[in-house]
């Protein structure tokens, strides 16, 4: 089974966010990145079904500029067997799935994270699956593979679904799928010899464009109500914050 | 302008979010006309003419009551083309969205998920989305005639208009290559309110010390029509089930009140979180980081706080 994972290159959960340039651009200074915790769940999964089944093999695919290369051999060390690097600032959706359709080509089985945490967006699975006419799934919290059959829990609000269907799919992933794998000395050694192939960008024109970033507008200073004054807590969320 | 809005049910019912999706329709100043896929409950289906909808399109096939995204947004397609729609409004679900994803590829229209508020119409179109997890926003332009629009819980207010839609039964095809998954089982919750639709969210944390203390939050759950929610732990440690979960890595809540129990107040647990109008935290642990995120706190311990104020909201009703 020839498995795909695709990896987006994220500030890590703690950072704080700023922009730059007249709120165009992101502020990198001082940010740590990491493979998209989604993303590091698919992974996982990916290097699980590939233990399982012997001659499998596990590619990863990320859609960014040389920067984002540290994160690749990071995924190489977890246990993918080679990387593609697109080589292009993933500036939207459309585009970064128009990436991944044109070598996503003669895969079984595409995962992803359910989202990314900078867009948020959701969409890069299913933008995939439409554009090569594949079925997709998200968020899914379990699969499991036996022959071409796929069966996968998928989380829908306030409960989750059970679903059949058949290789090859394309699935965005969430926990408990799998645990998250923190790469081994050996993987670290092995992975700087793993090939990672560089390939240009195909020409796309995305529909949107980032006209400029906005910061949340500050919050205003906290409450505090004594502990024997519950009464008063809720008079303020009736009379004052009109909530209740 | 003509906008089509798909209109999720849940139990036959119009989801809330949906309502905010032809609320907001309304509000862009366009015909709107909602579609509607499979059973649904006819008062349901003409409520949506209060919030705007001027007509309702109504596939009522029962192939369609379990939903298969590819069936989904095959109809959803063929109806924008019908109804010659400029824009697909919809609700962020876990079906909202891949459909909107599906039907924007199939249409050549420029998708924007996640929309935090009415798009800027006064030169070409613009529109607001909330990324990096509720820490900031992007305004991006949108350069295609079709558009389709994925909106986030709040994103428009949710008011009647006082009008009335016509229903009208919209009978479609269904190719069986459309169905390429079989749901065999749905695991949910009944007479429960959604986490991501709800209006009040109750959340506890590790500080509630285990599931046999969640029954002080259900009793103000119930007082407040809330719903409950948790932190990763809570879930991690099968306290509490997982789509409960709220924060970075699991819901994102937008509710008019939040009431961090017992919660510290991490960073990826504010994530899903910093959407909501108030925010009320309750912990034992005055240097908590949650009172920095919140409007008003208490400092204290759970066990005692949470019976009180279930009685002084019964108290004030
Ligand atoms: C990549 C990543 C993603 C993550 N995603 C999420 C996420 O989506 N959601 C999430 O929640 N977390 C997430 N986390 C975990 C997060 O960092 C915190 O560990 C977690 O939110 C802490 O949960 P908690 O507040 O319930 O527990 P704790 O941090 O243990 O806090 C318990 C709190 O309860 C208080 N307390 C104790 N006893 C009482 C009492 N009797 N009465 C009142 N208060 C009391 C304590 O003072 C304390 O503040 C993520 C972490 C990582 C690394
Ligand atoms: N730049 C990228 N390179 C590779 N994969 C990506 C990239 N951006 C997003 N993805 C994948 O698409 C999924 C959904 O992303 P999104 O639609 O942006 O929320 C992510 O979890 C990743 O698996």
């Amino acid at each position: 089974m020839k498995i795909l994972v695709c990896i987006s290159c994220v500030p890590d959960t703690t950072s704080r966010i700023n922009f730059i340039d007249n709120n165009t651009k992101f502020d990198t200074s001082g940010v740590q990145f990491i493979i998209g915790p989604y993303d590091d769940y698919a992974l996982a999964r990916a290097v699980e079904l590939k233990d399982a089944n012997a001659g499998s093999t596990v590619t990863v695919l990320n859609v960014g500029l040389a920067d984002t290369e540290p994160i690749i051999r990071k995924a190489l060390a977890i246990g993918a067997d080679d990387a593609i690097r697109v080589n292009a600032d993933p500036t939207d959706s459309f585009f970064v799935a128009s990436q991944i359709a044109e070598n996503a080509k003669g895969f079984d089985l595409i995962l992803m994270g359910r989202e990314s945490i900078d867009f948020n967006s959701g969409v890069v699975h299913a933008m995939v699956g439409e554009m090569l006419g594949l079925p997709s799934f998200s968020p899914v919290m379990k699969l499991d593979i036996d022959g071409t059959n796929v069966k996968m829990a998928r989380e829908i609000e306030g409960g989750k679904e059970l679903l059949e269907a058949k290789l090859p799919l394309v699935a965005g992933c969430q926990e408990p799928i799998a645990e998250w794998k923190i790469p081994n000395m050996r993987g670290i050694m092995s992975a700087r010899t793993k090939p990672l192939k560089v390939v240009e960008p195909k020409g796309v024109t995305s529909p949107v464009k980032l006209k400029k970033f906005e910061l949340p507008a500050p919050k205003g200073a906290v409450k505090m109500i004594p502990a024997d004054n519950v009464a008063d807590l809720v008079k303020l969320l009736k009379n004052e914050a009109k909530v209740l | 302008m003509n906008i089509l809005v798909f209109a999720e049910t849940d139990d036959k019912k119009i989801k809330s979010t949906s309502l905010e999706a032809v609320a907001y329709a309304h509000a862009m100043g366009g015909n709107v006309t909602a579609i509607v896929l499979g059973t649904a409950d006819k008062a349901s289906l003409e409520s949506l003419g209060k919030y705007g909808a001027k007509k309702v399109l109504h596939a009522s096939n029962a192939k369609l009551d379990h939903a298969i995204v590819q069936a989904y947004s095959a109809v959803i397609t063929k109806a924008m083309q019908d109804e010659n729609a400029d824009v697909l409004v919809l609700a962020n679900s876990s079906l909202g969205t891949p459909v909107a994803a599906k039907v924007a590829i199939r249409t050549g229209a420029g998708l924007v998920s996640n929309v935090v508020d009415l798009p800027d119409t006064s030169s070409g179109f613009s529109v607001k989305r909330s990324i990096y997890t509720g820490k900031a926003f992007s305004v991006v332009d949108v350069s295609t005639g079709k558009k389709v629009i994925a909106i986030k819980k709040n994103a428009a207010e949710l008011k009647e208009v006082g009008g009335s839609a016509q229903v009208v039964d919209y009978p479609v095809e269904l190719p069986d290559t459309d169905f390429n998954a079989k749901i065999t089982s749905t695991e949910k919750a009944t007479g429960e309110i959604l986490l991501p639709e709800a209006n009040i969210v109750v959340s506890g944390g590790r500080g509630m010390k285990g599931p046999e203390h969640w029954g002080i939050l259900e009793e103000l759950a119930k007082e407040l029509h809330a719903a409950t929610g948790c932190s990763k732990p809570v879930s991690d440690m099968n306290w509490r089930p997982h789509h409960e979960h709220v924060g970075q890595t699991g819901v994102k809540v937008a509710p008019q009140l939040y009431i961090a129990i017992g919660i510290s107040g991490a960073i990826q647990h504010l994530a899903g979180v910093n959407s909501s109008k108030c925010i009320v935290v309750i912990n034992k642990d005055p240097e908590a980081p949650f009172f920095k995120a919140a409007d008003y706190g208490i400092v204290g311990d759970a066990f005692d706080v949470v019976p009180k104020l279930t009685a002084a909201i019964k108290a004030g009703k």
